[in-house]
Parts: structure tokens; sequence; C-alpha cells
């Protein structure tokens, strides 16, 4: 599903983020990528959503080669990135009116043909109270807590039904509890739904929580992907296994020694990527 | 702010004009009771109405070619930080020129007409709608942006989905804050060579015919087309920026 094939990618006037670096995902498959701030975790994904492109090698998804965003690739940044001006209603059905604009033309929408405006309306609505947001599908978001405009965003993702879903640390800014109930609501979307999903995140709970896979990103640049397969990915009870306690020493330990490293590294691009 | 509390105001603001009237008893300064009955008969059998329609015509043609030039271009140069580099030295030099010195320059060019005083307002108005659309779009997060450009949007969705509900408010602000100038701009162009305008008749009834009532009629006339403008735009905002305050 997802071929990094030699790519290369610096910002401009900075150090190289990736260089001659190659990773592979399959196809219904679930990847956390690892990694503290500033190691280009946040660009990687902004690379396979086809907002940044690479200076050399390609990035290709599902067979084709990256040059514009995907019509099957949904993207969830970590600020959720929803209309302020939009109700709920209107902002899960974002999508749904852009495609609607463009009309089947494989480039801003799918080439199948589309439903129409009241089909649309409907699976927004569907979506809403899939996910426990039907009483609230007439407030703006400024009137919702983050729990409830990761939902939103979400269902506005899932609304367009797509085969790969690309998360930017999704749960980083909410309580406990919300996070919890979300990340098991977003494995559960996974199993049902069948896409593709890679999330991005620096918690190391986060991800031996939802990665089946985990892409352990250190000190850039990066060549080789270091790959660690989860061995207790989707177990119930988690957190009392001692395979967890082990996964989450291997896992510090490999951050551990770039946390140093990057601490000397410069300031964060401008972009807000990573 | 409570309509309570507005109404009591004004109605503070006219007990303090009658009683000054009462103590300065001068003929150059009405009583509102005496104003309120000249405006009655102007407005039955007077002209006052017709300046009036003149007036607000010239300010509605101004606001809506205002808006229909610098939302777009302050639009294009929020969005495009070399453009705008281009033009901000000009806008720059430009914004802080008192319009109303332009006005006998705008009458020389344009003539005696409406376009002139309609070309003069619209100066007022255009400046400040597009530093601050201008602003608001530069200010949009690069993340919403790229939110909404990975659900499949280009320039023509991101425009009518992004871009132009996000600078609504500029647009508002921008007309709430210059609306007060533009009528006093106004008021200063129609103090020319016409014979038709709120200012005009202020002018005519003060000077020519010292007929003091109907001066402050006239007053009252520019102050309630003023007052008008400004809770149309607060009114209009809040139809169709319901977000705002949410």
């Amino acid at each position: 599903m997802i071929d990094l094939d030699n790519i290369q990618f610096a910002y401009p006037h900075k150090t190289w983020l990736f260089n001659d670096f190659n990773w592979q995902a399959a196809r219904g498959q679930a990847w956390a990528v690892l990694g503290p701030s500033g190691c280009g975790k946040t660009t990687l994904l902004y690379l396979l959503a086809g907002l940044q492109f690479p200076s050399r090698g390609q990035v290709r998804v599902d067979g084709h080669n990256i040059d514009r965003p995907r019509p099957d690739t949904g993207l969830i940044l970590q600020d959720y990135g929803l209309l302020p001006w939009s109700t709920v209603l209107d902002n899960v059905k974002l999508g749904l009116r852009i495609r609607q604009l463009y009309g089947p033309d494989g480039r801003h929408a799918p080439r199948l043909p589309q439903g129409n405006p009241q089909a649309a309306h409907l699976a927004a609505l569907s979506w809403l109270e899939r996910l426990g947001l039907a009483g609230l599908s007439g407030q703006y978001p400024g009137q919702l807590s983050g729990g409830q405009r990761q939902r939103v965003a979400i269902a506005r993702t899932l609304v367009l039904q797509p085969d790969l879903l690309l998360m930017d640390e999704p749960f980083s800014s909410l309580d406990a509890v919300t996070r919890l109930s979300l990340r098991e609501l977003t494995l559960g979307l996974w199993r049902e739904q069948g896409f593709t999903f890679v999330v991005v995140t620096h918690a190391i709970e986060e991800a031996a929580h939802l990665g089946q896979y985990i892409l352990v990103l250190g000190s850039p640049p990066h060549q080789q992907p270091e790959v660690i397969v989860n061995p207790c990915f989707g177990e119930p009870e988690l957190e009392e296994s001692d395979q967890y306690r082990a996964l989450l020493r291997e896992l510090r330990a490999r951050i551990a020694p770039t946390l140093q490293a990057t601490a000397s590294l410069p300031a964060r691009p401008a972009m807000g990527a990573e | 702010m409570k309509r309570r509390d507005i109404l009591l105001a004004l109605a503070v603001l006219l007990l303090l004009w009658q009683m000054l009237a009462m103590a300065l008893h001068q003929p150059v300064l009405p009583s509102p009771v005496q104003v309120t009955a000249a405006m009655g008969r102007e407005l039955q059998r007077g002209d006052l109405p017709l300046h009036f329609l003149a007036s607000l015509w010239r300010v509605i043609a101004s606001l809506v070619l205002s808006i229909a030039l610098a939302a777009p271009a302050g639009l294009v140069l929020g969005q495009s930080p070399r453009l705008n580099q281009i033009f901000s030295p000009f806008i720059y030099l430009t914004y802080p020129i008192p319009k109303v010195v332009l006005v006998p320059v705008v009458l020389l060019f344009l003539g005696l007409g409406d376009l002139a005083k309609i070309v003069i307002i619209f100066l007022v108005l255009f400046f400040q709608i597009v530093v601050l659309v201008r602003d608001q779009a530069a200010a949009l997060r690069p993340e919403l942006l790229q939110s909404v450009r990975s659900l499949g949007a280009g320039r023509r969705a991101l425009f009518q989905f992004v871009y132009l509900p996000a600078s609504l408010p500029a647009i508002f602000t921008g007309v709430r804050q210059s609306i007060g100038t533009a009528v006093a701009v106004l008021y200063v162009a129609e103090l020319f060579a016409t014979q038709r305008g709120l200012g005009y008749y202020i002018f005519l009834q003060g000077s020519t015919l010292m007929n003091y009532p109907a001066m402050y009629a006239g007053i009252v006339a520019m102050s309630v087309l003023g007052a008008m403008l400004y809770f149309g735009t607060d009114r209009l905002e809040k139809a169709l920026c319901p977000w705002l305050g949410k």
C-alpha cells in the first residue's frame, strides 16, 4: 500500500530529514510512527498525504506516484483542521461537498460516480450518530471539547471511505479517559473498515497501543527504517502483560539516545511540520 | 449591551440637550422638542427624505463597490506573500492619508455628479477593508489549509469553504470601523456644488435660510444615517457569521 523508494527530503536551509529512506507497508496494516519532536515524523505524514514532496526518490501509495493529495487518503492533523465557521454537520459534510463541487475527476475526488447531495447528507448523519455526535450537529467547533472535535474530524474523514488513514498525534492533547476511549474507537474502526492506518506519535504507550508495527524514527537524517513488530498488539488487558512492559522498555531504549541528540538540533521549521 | 440600556442612554442624552437648550435659550440651539417638530414638518412637506435618500444611495453604492474590490484584493494579497511584498509598501504609504483632503482633487477630476462622491467614500472604505481582509487571510493556519486540501480541495473549494467565510468578519470589521469616517467625508463632499444630499441640506438650512430647527433636523438625519449603517452592519454580521461569539 505504501512504498517509499529512496526518498530524500529537507526543508530549505535545513539538514536532511530523510536521505535515501525506504519503507514499505502492506494494505490493511496498522502502523505507529514513533519519534521525538523534530525527528521528521509529521513530515513523513505530509509526504504520504501529498502535501510535501521528496527532492529525490518516490512516494507511492496503492501503486501510484504521489504528486498531489490523493482522494482516497484521509488525513487528520493535530489540531483537527475543522472549519471554525461551519457547524459540526457541515464540517462532516465538507469532503463530500468538495467532491460534489469537482465531480468524479480522479484528482479532487475518486473517479467513481458519487451519490447525490441527499445521500451525502444521510451518510454524514449516520457517521455523526455512529460517533455519538448526533446531538451536536448544529454546534460550532469552538463549542466542543477536544475529544468531540477529534471525533468530528474522524467522522469527516471516514465518511469519505478512505483506504489509507493518516493521523498526526491524534490524542496527545486529550485527557486520559478520552484518550483511551478514542484509541479503542479508532482501532475498532480500523478493524471494521479495513483501511491502512498510519499514526504518528511521540508517546511510547500510544505507539504500543495503536501500532501493529512500530516505525521508530531516531535523529535525522533517516536512512534505514527501524521497525518493531508489536507482539502484544490488540491484546485485551494490555497494560497487565509482561510483553507490553518489555516492549515499552525496548522502545524507550531506542528513543532515549536520540532524545539527547535531538536536544541540540535547530528549532522546528515554521510550517508546523516536524 | 441590552436594548433597554441603549434606550436609557438615548433618553439621558436628549434630556441633557433639552436642559442645555433651556439654559442657553438661543435660536442657534433649539430644544429636541422643537427639532422633532421641525423634523415632522420637513418629512411631510419638505425635501429632507429626498436628501436623505441621495446620501444613503451614495454610501450604499460605495460600500458595495469597495467590498467588491477590496475583499478579493485583500484575499489575493493575504494568500500571496510575493504580491503582498510588492503592494504592502504602497498600502503602507497611502493608508494613513486622510482621504478627506482628496475631496477637491476627486471633484476636479470626476466632476460634481454622484460618481465623485461615491469614489471619495470608496477611498475611505477600500483601504480599511483591504488591510483587514489581507491580515485575516494571511493569519489562516497552514494546518487548516492542509487539512482542507487533503479532503480534495483545490483553489475553487478553498475559496468557497475557507477564504470567503474567513474574510467575512474582516469585511464587517472594516465597514464598522470606517463607516463613521465615510459618512463624515460624505458630508464634506456634499458641501460642494450639489443640490442633493444631507450635507447640502444642513449647510443650506444653517447658513442660507437660517432655519436652525431644520438644520438640526438635518444633523439628526445624518446621525440616523450613520447609526443605521452601523447597526445594520452589526445585524448583517450576526446573520452571516453565526459562529462568532460561540
